[in-house]
């Protein structure tokens, strides 16, 4: 008799229906839509071309003709806006794909193999992982020259321990269950259980984690773009828009608050819906109400 | 007036009715049995006493506890009482302690909560309680973590934790059920005999009726929420006058019919264990110390002949499961061969064991964690027939899983479910129709009734028995439990500390234990009869 205080549990709630009621999950999925949506229209329409330069119409405010004003060369920011959109969700996308591609098999091949394959993975992680991300990134931009696909690898290649660790962890827990055993009993090999049993089984763990990433992976990029290592101009990107605006700042403070609120609020966006998914995914967070 | 007086106790949980009408009272000084089976709301009755139910629950009724209305009582009144004058002991001791806190330090937390001790004092008293529950401070020092003990011994814990400050109510949800035979009678013992020194009122919580007989002044038995009978033990339990207390009874003392293999030296052999030792590496201490081994299974020999059941039989910790994953080439023994069907296994890599492994599966014990919850059941149990050297189409897949299902007792429609819609006795089927469907000739079941409640058991006990019979089935089964061995077996073999230390015939074994590992085991193994004949014989 288990100390389940519920003896028959209810049927639980569809997935979806439970995650319709998280407050966090709706509005960090609307956030993320949103933005997702604005740097997919940027790809066939904005409002002004940005590589238009109409230095007479430089520093304008708020006004119709330009919602968020124009840049110190007269681009609409509203256009660089959308186009930075697309920037930064295309690295950080990419950059979240090389992380799990290569950090999830990686962690769960260390999981299965155990022993000194294992221990030597993850010492080799912790020496990545030991240098401060920006500055190796800055590192890496630096020798192979600044751009927004060498800004990509940077950022993937740290995100690379974060989830080979994760997967690791998980996949460790989940060996020693006897399900396992009776699939390996069941002549299975370690490979084919890590694609059936393990990989489903840590799934949810590495989409929460991966949402994290990908906010953490918006915010390098600003960073990078920022120090004029990410995405070149005529390119605009939300960094170096930032960077831009430094010196303007007592003029046209609008400049620096509009990307600068992008950011926030795509990241913000990010976390609540990672918060979110892992309450809506792992049954262990949930409370019997 | 009672101790603990429940009247007409109800709770339902988000419109649910859990309890209905239940009646119960403990007097000082006596111990009463709750019985039931899984879901029967034994639990939520102890629960509702220690008002530590689920916010959604709503409970009616009346719960006296010494003169005070318990429903009534604010939450700072229950937590000056719960741990002073009501202690509860849990199920599970693995984790009802905390991991990081020393021992001292867990029984002496709730002496200075309560009594507003200082450190020296409270620690004066710990060090007393923990003697007194069986773990002088010579051997276990207060500052002992929990990962540091035996089950046995933290369940210890928790009790002297319970019994810190001398309640006059102590409520035990089964206390015993993750612990072997022989805790078990160890700790029933020390809960008797708190009770009679203490004076203290017991509510022991229990599914298996032989512990409750040993123990219990009265004993009250529910099922679905409502108490069915209640009375004296002795005269409840040998008079059966409800149908419900007798079926429990029956199912406790079931045992299957089959016929037994006579002689087994003339069946030919299926797997032979020669000289099997097993280390496991120990890391004392720091990272670079040098490790020195640990033998879980030392210089262990022995037959299995076809269609032979044979039950290894020991206490939690001596190397049977060990033994087992190393017979199912789950892992590799350190030195020692072992033979299943003349061919060596200890030396092959995966590969090469695909054809033998056909013809070996396993049962498990915990009938939760041995499926993956993300699989529907025809999935779970086709997994083996991955073994098979082509594996069927999918229709002829549906079909042996559907024949697998029918044998275990089971519809052919529920593999169309998932492992969380089954009952605990419903998934250990599921368990055995996974075993059974590439037809092997041995199934390996590592206590596959111990997570059972008694209905459950008899009935999967029942299967075995017809499964042995129909497919001529050798059988490894694997037992803390002398009462089950002698049900479904052939031949038991003794384990203890790593060796097999007596093999022979099940009444040869139970009549005439020849080791203290044996005879400890056979006084330990709780027996309804045997209890009731000891508590009548006590009480003249």
């Amino acid at each position: 008799m288990s100390l389940d205080p519920v003896a028959a549990p209810p049927r639980e709630r569809p997935l979806l229906s439970r995650a319709l009621a998280n407050r966090s999950f709706v509005l960090g999925l609307a956030v993320t839509v949103t933005v997702t949506l604005v740097a997919l229209i940027s790809f066939f329409w904005t409002p002004y071309d940005v590589t238009d330069l109409q230095v007479s119409n430089r520093l304008q405010g708020l006004s119709l003709a330009h919602p968020f004003g124009t840049d110190h060369m007269g681009r609409d920011i509203l256009s660089m806006i959308m186009i930075g959109a697309r920037n930064s969700i295309a690295v950080a996308m990419v950059a979240v794909g090389i992380g799990m591609g290569v950090g999830v098999p990686l962690g769960a091949w260390a999981a299965a193999k155990g022993g000194f394959a294992d221990e030597a993975l993850m010492r080799a992680n912790d020496v990545v992982f030991a240098f401060p991300s920006l500055l190796s990134a800055v590192m890496i931009t630096a020798v192979f020259g600044p751009g927004a696909v060498n800004a990509i690898i940077a950022i993937g290649i740290f995100n690379v321990p974060v989830f080979a660790r994760v997967a690791r962890g998980a996949a460790l827990a989940l060996w020693p269950r006897e399900f396992i055993l009776a699939a390996r009993a069941a002549g299975k090999g370690k490979v084919l259980i890590t694609v059936e049993h393990i990989l489903p089984n840590i799934a949810s763990l590495l989409l929460v984690q991966g949402t994290i990433q990908f906010a953490l992976g918006i915010l390098a990029e600003a960073g990078l773009s920022y120090l004029g290592l990410g995405a070149q101009p005529p390119m605009p990107s939300w960094g170096r828009m930032l960077f831009d605006a430094q010196t303007r700042l007592a003029v046209a403070p609008h400049l620096a608050l509009i990307p600068g609120l992008a950011i926030v609020v795509t990241v913000l966006g990010l976390n609540l819906l990672g918060d979110g998914l892992r309450d809506v995914l792992d049954p262990r967070l949930r409370r019997v109400r | 007036m009672s101790l603990l007086e429940i009247e007409d106790l109800s709770l339902s949980i988000g419109g649910t009715r859990i309890l209905e009408g239940v009646n119960l009272s403990v007097e000082r000084g006596q111990v009463m049995g709750l019985v039931g089976e899984s879901g029967s709301g034994k639990s939520l009755t102890a629960l509702s006493v220690m008002k530590l139910l689920p916010d959604a629950a709503r409970p009616e009724g009346r719960l006296t506890f010494d003169g005070i209305d318990l429903l009534d009582a604010p939450e700072a009144a229950m937590s000056r009482l719960r741990g002073e004058k009501i202690g509860m002991v849990f199920q599970e001791p693995m984790t009802a302690l905390n991991p990081v806190k020393t021992i001292g330090e867990q029984v002496a937390e709730g002496i200075r909560w309560h009594t507003g001790a200082n450190r020296a004092a409270a620690e004066a008293r710990a060090r007393a309680m923990l003697e007194r529950v069986g773990l002088p401070e010579r051997r276990f020092p207060l500052t002992r973590y929990p990962h540091e003990l035996s089950g046995g011994q933290r369940q210890r814990v928790v009790i002297a934790i319970a019994c810190a400050l001398q309640p006059k109510l102590l409520i035990a949800d089964e206390p015993t059920t993750a612990l072997d035979v022989v805790l078990q009678a160890q700790i029933l013992d020390l809960l008797r005999t708190l009770v009679r020194e203490n004076g203290m009122g017991l509510l022991l919580i229990a599914h298996d009726l032989a512990v409750v007989a040993e123990m219990a002044d009265r004993v009250s038995v529910m099922r679905q929420g409502r108490i069915m009978e209640s009375g004296e033990t002795v005269r409840t339990l040998t008079a059966l006058k409800h149908p419900y207390t007798r079926r429990l009874a029956e199912a406790s003392t079931h045992v299957p019919e089959r016929t037994r293999h006579t002689a087994p030296a003339e069946v030919a052999t299926l797997l032979r264990a020669e000289d099997v030792t097993k280390d496991y590496p120990v890391r004392q201490g720091g990272l670079f110390r040098r490790k020195r081994p640990f033998r879980a299974v030392d210089g262990v020999s022995f037959r299995i002949g076809r269609g032979e059941c044979v039950a290894l039989v020991g206490r939690s910790g001596c190397g049977k499961s060990t033994l087992a994953r190393m017979v199912l080439a789950l892992e590799k023994p350190t030195h020692g061969t072992i033979r299943f069907e003349g061919e060596t296994i200890e030396d092959k890599d995966e590969a090469a064991l695909r054809p033998l492994r056909r013809h070996m599966q396993v049962v498990f014990q915990d009938p939760y964690g041995s499926f993956d919850p993300r699989h529907r059941v025809e999935r779970l149990v086709s997994e083996p027939l991955h073994l098979l050297d082509e594996r069927p189409e999918r229709a002829r897949q549906r079909t042996l899983v559907a024949e697998a299902l029918e044998q275990v007792g089971l519809k052919p429609s529920d593999m169309e479910k998932y492992p969380h819609e089954f009952s605990g006795g419903q998934r250990q089927r599921i368990a055995i129709a996974r075993a059974i469907i590439t037809r092997p000739r041995l199934i390996v079941a590592d206590e596959p009734v111990s997570a059972l409640d008694v209905s459950f058991r008899a009935q999967i006990l029942d299967l075995f028995a017809e499964l042995q019979r129909q497919r001529d089935l050798a059988c490894l089964f694997i037992t803390h439990d002398l009462t089950v061995a002698r049900a479904v077996c052939d031949r038991i073999m003794v384990m203890d500390e790593g060796r097999i230390v007596e093999s022979g015939t099940p009444e040869g074994v139970l009549n005439r234990p020849a080791t203290t590992a044996a005879r400890a085991l056979v006084d330990a193994a709780p027996d309804l009869q045997r209890a009731i004949d000891r508590r009548a014989a006590r009480s003249g």
